[in-house]
């Protein structure tokens, strides 16, 4: 890959869907049929109904910021060279049990280490925003101006 | 029908810890073994039962054919890492009381050294799976995944770096006491700790457990033959394994409330079938990979209330020899080896045994803990 990245893989059985809705922009979910529960990460069967079957909702794509890190190396070379970043768990506004790992980038194609890590808070409210990176659309987040 | 008291470990053995040892793993784990099974005063050819973690690199083949083991009649290996070690001599433990075996061995051989030891830093291959919802972003190492669950609960229950200081340097205290260390002549300060640099915030390199290469192992009987041995014999009194509900490995960050870790289930059952309550356990070894997983457990095991764990490491309450409860005695994984928590079971028999290093004075049992943050187990040891 040329970017260095590790990047899923588009056609992963369970979470082909996901990534295909992050290319077109839109966060997806994958959510019961049967039972109408959304499950993160996907996987085949529900565990509240055990139901196969399934859809894919496409949700706000905002949330607030549950945990982060800040990486510093020994770190694989492609993310070294951008070390220190930050990396962020957002609890999704939808159900705040749903969450998701991503990046802090301060615009729409910023890198995963521009913002001041000293600045970032738990509870920080957040927009999902789609980065390509070699074939692949990463979900990241940018700070929204609303306060909780 | 419980397995209490009916086995016990009558026979450890472990290499040097290093850096670049020379041996492989199998031969580390040869040596380990034999010399465990010399220290219970058994012949190679009486082990029936081999008992290992999936990661390991031997094969059960190749140490039988090694150390000359005789027919192998009960065996079988523990997943998940770190969260294994217990769970190798539990379910060694199991056998023996059942009769799929008499003379058991359970281990652990590991190069950190080596080429290809990381498997974080596989680069080649497309993310499946639980990793590709958190590698892409950087999140690579497992320090990086266990950071995330601290920074969290340093948020939620105001734990501080003082707090995760306490951790470390209670166990470099012992490492400074038990010669075979690999900390045993470097001391620890509070400063030391606080300047020390960063490997993934909020986490230190002081909070983050040793590199080893080396072996251990143990011998389990039945509490019948280990009456007839010379070592003095470590009860297994209680075990227990736990996969929480809708546990992911490491990156547990999508139930409902990640930080109820696996100890909580894990303890649940652990005390269930013991004779003992956490207030009457006076000596703890605590899987240490990570700082924050000594709070975690703390909590898990019942030692005090939800969100009191980093409070409880106030006051010196993990150092021998009047803490009240002093841990990981031989210095734990992150100042003795990191051997994926298997050095914690033989300091738990060392402590049943009387011959710490930091020895707890009458210590009628000890708890050993594996990985919190995986699938785990524990032990409940009893003099």
């Amino acid at each position: 890959m040329e970017s260095g990245f590790l990047l899923p893989d588009p056609e992963d059985d369970d979470a082909a869907p996901f990534w295909q809705g992050a290319a077109r922009g839109e966060l997806r979910v994958q959510t019961c049929a049967s039972c109408g529960r959304r499950r993160m990460p996907p996987r085949p069967m529900c565990p509240s109904c055990r139901s196969l079957d399934h859809d894919w909702h496409t949700l706000s794509g905002r949330g607030t910021i549950w945990s982060f890190v800040v990486a510093h190396p020994p770190l694989l070379p492609a993310y070294q060279a951008l070390a220190p970043y930050n990396v962020i768990t957002v609890a999704l506004d939808e159900d705040p049990s749903l969450r998701l790992v991503g990046n802090l980038v301060a615009r729409p194609d910023g890198p995963i280490n521009e913002i001041d890590p000293t600045t970032i808070r738990i509870g920080d409210r957040v927009q999902v925003v789609f980065q390509p990176v070699d074939d692949m659309h990463l979900p990241q987040w940018m700070r929204t101006d609303e306060r909780r | 029908m419980t397995i209490k008291d009916r086995t016990a470990i009558v026979g450890i053995g472990q290499t040097v810890f290093g850096k670049g040892l020379e041996a492989s793993e199998l031969s580390l784990a040869c040596q380990a073994i034999s010399m465990a099974i010399d220290d219970a005063g058994l012949q190679p050819s009486e082990v029936d039962g081999l008992v290992m973690y999936s990661m390991e690199n031997g094969r059960e083949v190749e140490v039988a054919r090694n150390v000359g083991l005789g027919d192998i009649t009960y065996f079988g290996e523990i997943g998940y890492g770190g969260g294994a070690g217990c769970g190798a001599v539990g379910h060694a433990a199991m056998a023996v009381a059942t009769g799929q075996c008499r003379v058991a061995v359970a281990w652990r051989a590991r190069k950190r050294s080596a080429k290809g030891s990381r498997p974080w830093a596989n680069v080649n291959a497309r993310l499946g799976g639980a990793q590709q919802w958190t590698r892409p972003f950087g999140l690579l190492r497992p320090v990086d995944e266990i950071a995330m669950l601290a920074r969290r609960y340093m948020h939620e229950f105001g734990c501080t770096r003082d707090h995760l200081a306490n951790v470390a340097l209670a166990f470099r205290k012992h490492a400074n006491r038990n010669p075979v260390a690999t900390m045993y002549e470097k001391k620890l300060t509070r400063e030391d700790y606080m300047k020390a640099r960063w490997i993934s915030e909020p986490l230190c390199l002081f909070d983050n457990c040793l590199e080893t290469d080396g072996a251990l192992a143990v011998v389990i009987v039945s509490a019948e033959r280990a009456r007839d041995l010379k070592p003095r014999p470590a009860y297994i009194h209680s075990f227990a394994q736990s996969i929480p509900r809708q546990h992911q490995v490491m990156t547990n960050y999508f139930t409902e409330d990640p930080l109820l870790g696996p100890s909580w289930a894990c303890a649940r059952l652990l005390w269930q079938h013991s004779d003992f309550a956490p207030k009457d356990v006076p000596v703890a070894q605590l899987y240490d990979a990570f700082s924050p997983l000594i709070p975690l457990s703390l909590e898990g095991y019942g030692f005090c209330g939800r969100g009191e764990g980093a409070a409880f490491t106030q006051d010196g309450a993990l150092e021998w020899p009047s803490g009240r409860l002093p841990t990981n005695t031989a210095g734990g994984g992150m100042s003795e080896a990191y051997v994926h928590g298997f050095n914690l079971v033989l300091e738990g028999v060392r402590q049943m045994r009387g011959t710490s290093t930091s020895q707890v004075d009458g210590a009628e049992c000890c708890l050993v803990t594996s990985g919190e943050g995986v699938p785990t187990s524990a032990l409940l040891l009893r003099r």
